[in-house]
């Protein structure tokens, strides 16, 4: 691919092994350790990377710039040799560390030694992440509903690639012999492994089908955007510089993840139309035409969202405090917010159960720093279901997609305890057992998906359950062949 | 600044006789000479100035006068031996003073027994009046107590009931585990201001004769002339003076001839560089004392000891001390052989025990304390017993890139096995592999072979070895984490993890005695401004919190 990178466009140094805009020719130390790692990489990548593909050529977008416009070329690539690199915002010159105990002082460009280890944790969790969903997401290719989305499936699985490269960098650089046995750590744990699990609950969890997959896109990375920017806010500049230039990615991400759902329902819909069903919960119905009906996209809306806010971790927690005072990992947008920034004296109000009712609590500020990213991201994903209602609504359906309750089917923070339904009622574990499979898919929802989910390989093809993109990538039309398979031992 | 380099000529509160064979060291204290004003050393107290003349007079006796073979401690004052650490000195000092004062002055009394013990130098106190406290101590730390009859000199350890505080200097544990007073006896003795004197005094084991003041000094002298007869110090042997150290010390830096010290204040670290001989070992072992205190490995320990003294005093700041060596390793075996060759050669014995000594002060440190194994350092025999004493050992694998310099190796000796036990009788090999004696054994079959950075790194000689790569980056990541942690946790932690294995007289001292007085030290019933420290002397009784922690 690389005469297909224009010279003028470039800042990236594609010359090394690994690109960068580290100057990582020049650093010895961590030239060795990635260079090392590197092979490691590529093993863990065709081992568990996209199943089946790993010979095909995907028409992949690969960044040479850091600039927000984020400067790409595009071309067909074979996924193991893509150009993972080091990809680092530009720094700002006198940036300062904007929150917590430091605020005021220069920001950071060595980790400070009494943070080292909660640095570490923090860099190691959102490392772990990023490969977690790829093994999630491995047999996805198999079942794509056409090249367009098998693409993107595999853009989106080379960018967390690439963003565990970037915690990797992070981890080498800064913290020695250790940081280099965390980054080949975060190679050995496997998604879903009994022995040697992924650190989070969610990514452990399997993403068995497309519909999955673009809840994942939309409500999971919407998670790892919150925490990126979290991180982005960092008084540890190189940890900013990192995950800013990662949520220019991450964004796309979420792009697959809503317009995806979209399609699904814009397809469900209009199948209902042309076939004269005005009752969406007349499920067998909706399902003979070979589309999702809109209660199983609500189940599995409620599922990803619950176990998505888990990831943000105990509301009211010292860990978040210990993080926000030290500078380290700030608020979701944290400069934008209008107070002192430190905390000492504020109070946040804490949604959570007291004596069966869900109510308000006043906390110290400081110790609810996840609580106010949790509930910032449930604004932040409601954005999407509101935009998928206006597409059912217009197309004249009686049927609303909603963000579950907060507190349902959670297993970690203030409502992990209690049995509570998606419309925010608290009820008796029986209740909520007995009616488990009204909220979340079932074993037959599941089947059903699975069966549906045969592959359309044809260029420019869709499969039924799923309406054509509105526009290609990178401005190629809908039959463009955005994966040459051939080759593929599929 | 804290000096502890001294001699007789300059002694304010000791005076050296000597009569044949045997040394009197008589304890006569200038009351206005203190270390630091506020207080005055009357009735034969002490202060860390006192003792810095003893710690200098007991060494002297071994290596200036290899003739004396038994010394008599008494005092100069009549009818007082000496009443121990001054009170008003330790309610005016700072905690580190009075830590730093109470390790010293327990080194200075181990010194004493190594010197009864292992170099037939036998110390015998002449408790000619009241010995209290650290006085009783003082005589605790001699091979034989003679306490005059008189109807009122007593031995005493009045510590608790007087001043809220523990005899700090060894005195309870030596009662019990070297008099082996009964423990029931022993809490009476430790429980009374009085203290005991006369036959009760013989009887309980608390001293070893109660002789009438009409021939106290005579019986004295017999008892030390008889302990004379049965040492095989020699009588003909010339000493070896102990000339004034070439110290200098300039801001941040430190030098001796063979020892560079530099500090790092903003980092709170100090790298001491100990040197290896640059002039190959004299032939034979009349050789060796012809270069008296110039011989190398005796000129290295007295540098060693003094610049340890100097850092634990006077930098209290820097937390972390790291080691290394430089110079021409292939020399050291050659003097190691001559010390080895003739261990029971006077002079020969007294540099083994003086660096055993010297080791045990190095285990002894409050500090972090690093072994850096580099290219051009020169870890061999007794200088790689540095790797095991540290906390963390860390060795440069492979060269420097553009460097020509050779890869660093380590080399054992016999000084690693056997010769420089720490005070759990353990050598540092054996702590360090306590769970696994078959790695001692294995190294052992090394001794002369050299051993680089990976293998020293699988063999568990070191923490890790890095290559050139990594060093710079992983010692300063290390260093760096260190220097963040609270210096009084690093301090216990590190005491508790450097002496695996049994517990002797000396781990408890330090272990036991040490932490509890330093716990004792912080609390109000002794230090606040109605503790009894403070108040001792005042006339007002001291108010206690009656709670039992």
């Amino acid at each position: 691919m690389s005469e297909s990178i224009r010279a003028d466009l470039v800042e990236v140094n594609y010359d090394d092994l690994i690109p960068n805009n580290v100057d990582l020719s020049n650093d010895r130390r961590l030239k060795k350790a990635l260079e090392e790692w590197q092979p490691n990489y590529i093993d863990w990548w065709k081992d568990m990377g996209p199943e089946g593909f790993q010979e095909s050529e995907v028409y992949l977008r690969t960044a040479v710039g850091v600039d927000p416009q984020g400067w790409a070329v595009f071309d067909h690539v074979k996924m193991p040799e893509y150009r993972w690199g080091i990809l680092l915002a530009p720094k700002e010159e006198g940036r300062k560390i904007n929150f917590g105990k430091h605020k005021g002082e220069p920001a950071w460009q060595e980790v400070p030694a009494e943070y080292r280890s909660l640095l570490r944790r923090l860099i190691v969790i959102q490392g772990d992440t990023e490969p977690a969903s790829v093994e999630q997401q491995r047999y996805l290719g198999k079942t794509a509903p056409s090249l367009y989305d098998m693409r993107n499936l595999f853009q989106v699985n080379v960018e967390e690639g690439r963003h565990l490269w970037a915690m990797v960098y992070l981890l080498q650089k800064y913290f020695g012999k250790e940081g280099r046995q965390d980054a080949e750590d975060l190679l050995q744990r496997r998604s879903g492994d009994e022995d040697r699990p992924r650190l989070l609950g969610a990514f452990n969890e399997e993403t068995p089908d497309w519909l999955s997959f673009f809840m994942f896109t939309y409500f999971t990375d919407r998670d790892g955007k919150m925490q990126l920017a979290a991180l982005a806010e960092s008084g540890f500049d190189p940890l900013s510089r990192t995950c800013r230039f990662m949520l220019t990615e991450e964004a796309h991400h979420m792009f697959v993840g809503e317009s995806g759902v979209s399609r699904v329902v814009e397809k469900t819909c209009q199948a209902m139309n042309d076939a004269g069903i005005t009752d969406p919960y007349d499920i067998e119905a909706v399902r003979k035409l070979g589309v999702i009906d809109l209660p199983t996209i609500q189940k599995k809306l409620n599922f990803h969202v619950s176990v998505t806010e888990d990831l943000f971790g105990a509301e009211v927690s010292t860990n978040g405090a210990s993080a926000f005072e030290a500078g380290l990992k700030g608020r979701f947008e944290e400069t934008k917010i209008d107070d002192d920034h430190q905390l000492h004296d504020a109070t946040f109000d804490v949604w959570r159960v007291v004596d069966g009712q869900i109510v308000q609590e006043t906390e110290p500020a400081l110790n609810a720093v996840n609580a106010r990213l949790v509930y910032d991201y449930i604004n932040d994903a409601a954005g999407g279901v509101k935009r998928w209602n206006k597409l059912i609504k217009k197309m004249g359906i009686d049927f609303d997609l909603k963000m579950p309750h907060m507190g349902f089917n959670r297993r970690i923070g203030e409502f992990a305890e209690s049995f509570i339904t998606p419309e925010g009622e608290i009820v008796d574990e029986a209740t909520w057992t007995a009616k488990e499979f009204d909220y979340l898919p079932n074993e037959a929802d599941l089947l059903f998906l699975k069966e549906l989910m045969q592959p359309e390989y044809r260029q420019g093809e869709y499969a039924t359950w799923i309406a054509a993109p509105k526009v290609g990538i990178n401005s190629k039309p809908g039959d463009f062949e955005y994966v040459k398979i051939y080759g593929s031992s599929n | 600044m804290i000096d502890f380099q001294t001699s007789p000529q300059d002694y304010k509160h000791w005076k050296l006789d000597f009569d044949g064979p045997v040394a009197y060291l008589t304890m006569d204290v200038n009351a206005e000479a203190t270390l630091k004003p506020g207080y005055e050393l009357k009735m034969n107290s002490y202060d860390l100035g006192v003792d810095i003349e003893l710690y200098d007079a007991v060494q002297r006796l071994r290596f200036e006068h290899p003739e004396i073979k038994s010394v008599v401690m008494r005092s100069g004052k009549d009818r007082i031996f000496c009443a121990g650490a001054n009170i008003r000195m330790l309610g005016k000092s700072s905690h580190a003073h009075k830590v730093n004062f109470c390790k010293f002055t327990n080194e200075t009394r181990n010194s004493i027994e190594d010197a009864s013990e292992h170099s037939h130098q036998r110390y015998i106190s002449a408790v000619n009046g009241t010995a209290a406290g650290g006085g009783y101590e003082l005589a605790l730390a001699t091979d034989y107590i003679m306490l005059i009859d008189d109807g009122s000199a007593t031995v005493s350890l009045p510590e608790v009931p007087l001043l809220a505080v523990l005899p700090g200097t060894g005195g309870l544990t030596r009662v019990v585990d070297k008099r082996k007073v009964r423990r029931d006896r022993a809490d009476i003795f430790c429980s009374i201001e009085e203290g005991a004197r006369g036959q009760r005094a013989v009887d309980w084991r608390l001293v070893d004769e109660s002789i009438k003041g009409s021939i106290f000094e005579e019986e004295v002298a017999k008892r030390a002339h008889a302990f004379a007869a049965d040492s095989d110090r020699p009588s003909d042997a010339k000493g070896v003076t102990f000339t004034p150290l070439n110290r200098k010390i300039d801001g941040d830096r430190v030098q001796y001839d063979l020892i560079d010290i530099e500090i790092n204040r903003s980092g709170r670290v100090a790298t001491v560089t100990l040197k290896a001989p640059t002039d190959a070992a004299p032939a034979d072992l009349a050789g060796a004392h012809a270069q008296g205190a110039d011989f190398w490995p005796l000129a290295l320990c007295r540098q060693f000891d003094d610049a340890l003294l100097h850092l634990r005093t006077n930098e209290t700041e820097i937390g972390t001390v790291i080691f290394k060596t430089s110079g021409n390793g292939s020399l050291i075996e050659a003097y190691e052989k001559l010390l080895e060759d003739n261990a029971d050669d006077w002079l020969m014995r007294e540099i083994i025990l003086y660096w055993k000594r010297t080791l045990k002060r190095v285990d002894m440190t409050s500090r972090t304390l690093v072994t850096l194994i580099e290219p051009g350092s020169c870890f061999v025999g007794i200088l790689a017993e540095l790797i095991f004493a540290a906390d963390r050992s860390y060795m440069l694998d492979g060269q420097i890139e553009g460097d020509d310099t050779p890869e660093a190796k380590i080399k054992l000796s016999a000084f690693n096995f056997a010769m420089m036990p720490m005070s759990n009788d353990l050598t540092r090999l054996e702590t360090r592999f306590l769970g696994e004696p078959e790695t001692v054994e294995r190294v052992k079959a090394m001794i002369g072979q050299e051993i680089n950075g990976a293998e020293a790194n699988k063999l568990g000689l070191v923490t890790d070895a890095y290559d050139d790569i990594d060093w710079e980056e992983d010692v300063r990541l290390f260093l760096e984490e260190r220097v963040g942690y609270s210096p009084d946790a690093l301090t216990g932690m590190e005491a508790n993890l450097r002496f695996a294995g049994p517990e002797t007289m000396e781990t408890k001292i330090f272990g036991r005695l040490t932490a509890w007085q330093n716990w004792i030290f912080q609390r109000p019933n002794a230090v606040a401004d109605d503790g009894a420290l403070k108040l001792y002397g005042t006339g007002t009784r001291p108010s206690y919190d009656f709670n039992r922690v």
